[in-house]
């Protein structure tokens, strides 16, 4: 029997112990000081900067990098910080090459942007290794908050709502906080625990409590909430996953990607982590990266992305899918899931048929291909659920499957305020998240302090 | 092929790029280092008379400054002259001399502002060999406080007798170096002038503070806890030199004078300026100290590259070439306008050019036009300062382009003028001369 890469199935220690390491080191690893200095003289300090105006927090980027290179770290910290409490997050995980650094001046006049990501973490981490607060908080006002939900979104407006001396309880679902800083992300781009790590640095300003294994409309109801706080922020993401559409998804094999991808981060040895031998992730955004690449990683020996339009049409950036290419990662497009096609209730192979778009729609062509695959990952997007919301007391308004709300964050019904993957308009980025949150924490204060 | 063998008050050298009196030229390892990369000859660091040498710190002997990436822009130093033995110094220029014919070796010299000393030296030094001396007036730390190096360049009678002591008592060419730290450069040149001297040198270098410790509040750079002024040299120094070499260059009382020289040459680029303001050959450190002897091919070949380009066979076709050009602010033509012109295509965007027009000087360029991004001189403001050119990251992005005559300035309403007008006729000037009738 083969042993190793080529055993067939969903297994476990297909590598060399030490190679786990290995692979899932820090996709970027940080800049060292001499690093730092040599690439933050690169930015040129523009007027009205691009990378700025691109930044969803709008974090003042020329300023923190000027900061970094005349030598003060811990200022260039608090400028990122000011706009961004999860500055140290997104310096990990922000997209760069298609926000502040698609953008750079430098980007349009050589094709190399300056590495405002790296320099970000260069910054943050100076302060976060020093654990410096910046933010004392206010005298306390008596008003309380309720946040649903400790990723991104509910992290950012409970640190802003403990600055303005407002009380802050987070009830969230899962064991841990950090939502899917700590469950939804490439473990390679989140290494050394940073996600818990950044969850202490933000609750260390006080005033927030976070209450794990609180799940909505199971443990509490969201008249519970606005009958006993002042406010109530949700945000707590997406929870359906979409399915394939595809006959036989039943199969053992087929998983959701996110799932996969939340375990994998939760795992304490990855080598115990079972993974196909070959794997087809049916997708094309960050999510489909995230799981193909990382079980590349695991050790799997064919991994195949398939997705149903073009390339041009991928919601993962250029950078993504390189990263993947360079991993051994095969992406193929045009082809949509048909079948999966199981031996003994286990996924023995997928067929897809080619798509082609007629004017706008998409539709298959008939013609079909079929890939063996012990292992099929769905990354077709999620869904926000409504069920846990309403269903008692007054409903709240949605679009488009998700949470309507105003520019601020308010939501149709009073007192209650949305950010994150779950309004409509949330792009599925920490740092737009954070942008919400922070926001919307600003319109709690103000209605909190002005009622 | 452009001939760029220099003759400079008669020394000759294969290239007009020598090594100044510094580090780099204090014994016959480094000069014959230098000979072999390519320099046309060395200043020999400054000697001193006989007798115990010249003791300097066991600290830190330089301070700097630094542009983007650490790129080293000033250096200053509290190095004394020569901490070598006299003697062992002169057997060493010889030996080097011998061995290196075609290479010019000057000898810096600096002994005690009097004739004996001058006259115990001279012998000695042109025993060697040696093609000529360079009296080092111009050294602005420890030696000057004992009445030596700038102590003299700053009293222009004493550089005439002392130039006319080394004239008396030498064959050798002599070379006046000057201080730059002086009010006005002209009246040292005249002194030396006066005292006979072949030529002058300079700039020496500036009297200056590097930086401050921030922890311990010393000066840079810190001995034990305090600092002293060094002497400031480097690219940073650069446009002070010129000046001073262009003052010297047109000064009806030194016109002719020749000039040696020195201050942040870096490039063929800068040698080439130096030498169009009127200075017959260029001396060379900091440069080198940066980046090593092997800068030299760089301007060698740069230098025949350009003059080639250009058309110009010889050195001296292009030596004082920009000297008649230099003139006083009230002789500029004030009926020349310029304006500023973005060229779109290689504009990055930056803004720079937005930001430093808008807070700091005329407002004359946009920074969006029809809701996108987007920077474009507003003739009718501009003021043609050039600004915007000195502040943009691009080379060339930015231009300044004249009007010709009849043009209408959009800022001022007026067609442009083709008469030269300058300040001295201008009606606003109540000191005006009145024209000619």
């Amino acid at each position: 029997m083969p042993e190793g890469q080529f055993k067939e199935g969903i297994v476990g220690g297909r590598l060399a112990a030490d190679q786990y390491a290995d692979n899932f080191s820090d996709l970027h690893p940080p800049l060292d000081h001499h690093e730092a200095l040599v690439e933050s003289d690169r930015c040129y300090f523009c007027y009205d900067a691009p990378c700025m105006n691109a930044c969803p927090t709008s974090i003042d980027i020329p300023l923190f990098i000027r900061q970094i290179s005349t030598g003060n770290p811990i200022g260039s910290a608090k400028t990122i910080f000011d706009q961004n409490i999860l500055g140290g997050m997104c310096a990990r995980v922000c997209p760069t090459e298609t926000l502040c650094e698609e953008v750079c001046v430098r980007e349009v006049a050589e094709g190399k942007p300056v590495q405002i990501g790296r320099l970000q973490r260069y910054a943050t981490d100076v302060a976060m290794s020093e654990n410096k607060q910046f933010y004392p908080r206010a005298t306390p006002t008596g008003k309380t908050v309720a946040v649903v939900g400790a990723g991104p979104a509910g992290l950012a407006a409970a640190h802003r709502l403990a600055r303005h001396g407002h009380d802050v309880t987070i009830l969230e679902a899962r064991p841990k906080a950090g939502g899917l800083n700590e469950y939804g992300i490439a473990a390679y781009k989140s290494v050394d625990n940073f996600a818990q790590a950044e969850v202490d640095y933000v609750t260390a300003i006080g005033g927030i409590d976070i209450q794990n294994g609180k799940t909505l409309g199971r443990d509490y109801q969201l008249s519970d909430l606005i009958r006993n706080y002042d406010a109530v922020f949700l945000g707590m993401g997406l929870g359906g996953i979409n399915a394939l559409r595809a006959d036989g998804e039943d199969a053992d094999g087929v998983t959701n990607a996110v799932e996969f991808i939340a375990e994998l981060r939760q795992a304490s040895d990855l080598s115990s982590l079972p993974v196909g031998r070959r794997v087809v992730v049916i997708g094309g955004g960050m999510t489909a990266i995230d799981a193909a690449v990382q079980s590349k990683l695991l050790g799997a020996e064919e991994v195949t992305i398939c997705y149903r339009r073009g390339q041009e049409h991928m919601n993962a950036s250029e950078f993504e899918q390189d990263l993947a290419a360079a991993n051994g990662v095969t992406i193929r497009h045009w082809l949509q899931p048909r079948r999966v096609i199981a031996e003994g209730g286990k996924v023995s192979a997928i067929e897809l048929e080619y798509t082609a778009l007629s004017g706008d729609r998409l539709a298959g062509t008939g013609e079909t291909l079929t890939l063996v695959a012990d292992q099929v990952f769905k990354a077709i997007g999620q869904s926000f659920v409504p069920a846990a919301l309403n269903g008692s007391g007054a409903s709240i308004e949605l679009e488009a499957g998700r949470i309507k709300v105003d520019a601020e964050g308010r939501t149709s019904l009073a007192k209650v305020w949305a950010g994150g993957d779950c309004i409509l308009g949330g792009d599925d980025l920490t740092v737009s998240a954070v942008a919400q949150g922070r926001d919307a924490a600003e319109s709690i204060h103000r209605s909190l302090t002005q009622g | 092929m452009a001939d760029i063998r220099n003759n400079f008050v008669g020394i000759k050298s294969p290239n007009p790029f020598w090594l100044a009196s510094a580090p780099p030229t204090d014994k016959a390892y480094n000069v014959v280092r230098a000979f072999k990369a390519g320099w046309g000859g060395v200043v020999w660091k400054t000697l001193g008379e006989e007798g115990p040498p010249v003791v300097n710190v066991n600290g830190p002997r330089y301070g700097a400054i630094w542009g983007a990436d650490r790129r080293l822009l000033g250096l200053n130093n509290i190095e004394l002259i020569t901490d070598r033995d006299l003697q062992v110094n002169l057997r060493e220029i010889k030996q080097v001399k011998k061995d290196w014919p075609d290479r010019a070796i000057v000898v810096s010299l600096m002994v005690p502002c009097v004739e004996e000393a001058w006259k115990a030296i001279l012998p000695v030094v042109e025993e060697t060999g040696a093609d000529g001396i360079e009296l080092n007036f111009g050294c602005p730390h420890g030696m000057s406080e004992r009445g030596m190096g700038a102590a003299v360049g700053q009293v222009p009678e004493y550089i005439e007798m002392v130039v006319r002591w080394c004239k008396q008592n030498t064959r050798m060419p002599v070379i006046t170096k000057l201080t730059p730290n002086i009010t006005d450069v002209r009246k040292p040149a005249r002194a030396a002038h006066a005292g006979g001297t072949d030529a002058v040198s300079l700039i020496n270098t500036i009297n200056s503070i590097t930086g401050v410790d921030l922890d311990s509040f010393a000066p840079q750079p810190t001995i034990d806890g305090k600092g002293s002024h060094g002497g400031y040299c480097g690219p940073a120094v650069k446009p002070i030199a010129m000046n001073m070499v262009a003052e010297i260059a047109r000064d009806p009382e030194t016109s002719g004078l020749p000039i040696s020289g020195i201050g942040g040459i870096t490039t063929w680029r800068d040698a080439a300026e130096f030498m169009a303001l009127g200075a017959g050959n260029v001396q060379v450190c900091t440069a080198a100290m940066t980046y090593g002897f092997k800068i030299v091919q760089e301007m060698i070949a740069g230098l025949e590259n350009w003059m080639d380009e250009k058309g110009h066979a010889t050195l001296d076709d292009i030596i004082g070439r920009a000297t008649p050009n230099v003139t006083d602010w009230q002789y500029l033509n004030l009926n020349y306008v310029a304006k500023a012109r973005i060229d779109q295509d290689a504009c990055i965007k930056c803004g720079r050019c937005h930001i430093a027009c808008e807070d700091t000087s005329h407002q004359a360029i946009t920074s969006m036009v029809d809701g996108v991004r987007h920077f474009e001189v507003i003739e009718a403001e501009c003021v043609g300062c050039n600004l915007c050119v000195n502040v943009c990251p691009v080379d060339n992005c930015i231009t300044m382009e004249p009007l010709a005559a009849g043009v209408m300035d959009q800022r001022t309403g007026k067609p442009v003028s083709p008469i030269y007008a300058n300040w001295t006729t201008h009606p606003n000037n109540p000191m005006a001369k009145v024209a000619a009738e």
